[in-house]
């Protein structure tokens, strides 16, 4: 897709990949609750920011900050405080 | 290769891109460790840009024993600026050289704010905060910048101020800056929250928590 | 291919399979460690250890002038996935398909044709692609061929800068009365993939949401 530097915005499906290092399972087709509103949808759907020192994501209802995931060379660090919480779809 | 081969393990190496080699200058000087010569000015962000306009702007510098301080655009672009020409380096590798900028000391705001404290959280319009020892921010270290190379500094590059605080990786230089909380104890800012290094030196290359 | 567009075919010993809307991630590396890291949609139907990235050449962009020019045929390149489950289309879900895609937006959607023909899926799609001139047509001859052979597939292009010769009506952006004309009314309760750069995608997402659309049944990928 593109490289260019623009102030903006993708989707919580560019997630997938740095995600997908951490966690067994497919985090962006969870459903999240944002702490901010208590606005409820898929962690796909949410504002991500990636022109940054980390990935941020944002609640596409009220722009609070739902998620930030830091890369560093032999760690990650997640910060959920802006969700309450998520629901995970599990093989049943 | 698929998954199971993280892209940024250290333990395995990286597959040589034949022919690649990105968007850079070739150094002619020392930069920090691990830092790249970027022949832009990127622009990163972590949220959506706020537009503030200059008629509500207001910088406010409160103390840890509850003091408050203002400053209003025009109180503040009547104060004594200086011209400031200097290099900066982002955490994300690139550095920047002689850049050029125009603000206020932050000597010139602190003269007269009465405080014991040790630490500062800066604060930004949108939400943006970064923390750093208040000492970095004196001694001529620290201005709230609002021209950039001979123009006003545009919002895409934290207009209608910012904090510049060269010495230290880019991120403490906050953009859409709205005020200083000084206190006591240190408090983490946005992304000293989330993995990155407190005090951040280029220099000594501290990026991430424990470096 | 266009003129500015590339088509990358990767053999990968051990690959999963993927499923139509999927990306990965793919990482640059240059000599002296610098390396950089950009999404890139798969836009070819599951096949073996095969999967195929379109890739746009973004003129000054780091990564896709040296994909579309200087990448040697038969090097090696570090990729992670395939990844994301949201924008996916799977061809047990029976609900009819409105595809939107904006300029090189169309990858992971061609995917999703590709898979639903070598499927033998008879769920209908519709596919609006917005282009800026006939010269931007990615696949141009193949999704020709598709609209004639692959029964329940409709292919609507729309011009916005500059139509062929001989095309009814004029260019212009994508709008609500395209949209109302030729995506699957709300009522059949569609699923909807919208793909392009992020403000094309928010103004055609708004508008499915004002055609009263079920905004979860919208799913979107921009890409900045």
């Amino acid at each position: 897709m593109s490289d260019t530097h623009v102030d903006t915005h993708v989707d919580g499906n560019a997630l997938a990949g740095d995600l997908r290092e951490i966690f067994a399972v497919d985090l962006t087709v969870a459903t999240g609750q944002c702490s901010g509103c208590g606005y409820k949808g898929s962690v796909a759907s949410l504002r991500v920011y990636q022109n940054a020192p980390g990935v941020v994501a944002r609640c596409p209802a009220c722009e609070e900050v739902v998620l930030r995931l830091v890369r560093g060379r032999d760690r990650a660090w997640l910060d959920l405080r802006g969700t309450v919480s998520l629901e995970i779809p599990l093989p049943s | 290769m698929a998954f199971g081969a993280p892209l940024s393990s250290t333990d395995t190496m990286p597959i040589v891109s034949p022919g690649f080699t990105g968007r850079r200058q070739s150094p002619d000087v020392q930069l920090p460790p691990g830092q790249y010569l970027a022949e832009d000015f990127p622009v990163l962000t972590a949220g959506p840009t706020p537009r503030v306009s200059t008629d509500r702007w207001q910088f406010t510098i409160n103390t840890e024993a509850g003091q408050r301080y203002d400053w209003s655009w025009q109180q503040l672009i009547e104060l004594p600026a200086e011209k400031i020409t200097t290099d900066i380096h982002c955490v994300t590798k690139w550095s920047k050289l002689g850049t050029r900028w125009k603000g206020v000391s932050l000597d010139v705001l602190l003269e007269d704010v009465e405080t014991a404290a040790d630490f500062a959280l800066v604060q930004s319009y949108g939400g943006y905060t970064t923390n750093l020892p208040l000492e970095d921010l004196i001694d001529g270290q620290a201005w709230i910048a609002y021209r950039y190379d001979g123009e006003e500094l545009t919002p895409e590059h934290g207009g209608p101020a910012r904090l510049l605080v060269p010495h230290l990786y880019f991120w403490k230089s906050a953009k859409w800056v709205r005020g200083i909380q000084l206190l006591l104890e240190d408090e983490p800012g946005f992304w000293e929250s989330a993995g990155y290094h407190d005090y951040g030196d280029p220099w000594r290359e501290q990026r991430y928590q424990g470096d | 291919m266009t003129a500015s567009a590339r088509s990358l075919v990767f053999d990968v010993p051990g690959w999963p399979g993927h499923l139509p809307g999927q990306h990965v991630d793919v990482r640059l590396t240059a000599e002296d460690g610098y390396s950089v890291q950009r999404s890139y949609s798969i836009s070819s139907a599951p096949d073996g250890e095969r999967f195929e990235l379109t890739v746009q050449r973004v003129d000054g962009g780091e990564v896709s002038p040296y994909l579309c020019d200087v990448l040697p045929v038969g090097a090696e390149v570090e990729l992670r996935g395939p990844v994301g489950g949201w924008f996916v289309w799977r061809a047990t879900d029976q609900a009819p398909v409105t595809l939107v895609a904006g300029g090189s937006g169309i990858a992971p959607l061609m995917a999703m044709i590709r898979a639903r023909a070598a499927e033998g899926s008879r769920v209908p799609f519709r596919l609006i692609y917005s282009v800026r001139t006939p010269d931007d047509v990615c696949y141009a001859d193949e999704l020709r061929r598709r609209a004639r052979e692959d029964g329940g597939l409709d292919v609507h292009i729309v011009y916005t800068r500059r139509a062929p010769e001989g095309w009814p009506g004029v260019p212009g952006r994508l709008g609500l009365a395209e949209l109302n004309t030729h995506a699957w009314p709300a009522d059949f309760a569609p699923n909807v993939f919208v793909c392009g750069p992020t403000g094309f995608v928010e103004t055609v997402s708004d508008v499915f949401v004002a055609l009263g659309h079920d905004p979860r049944r919208v799913r979107t990928e921009r890409f900045g």
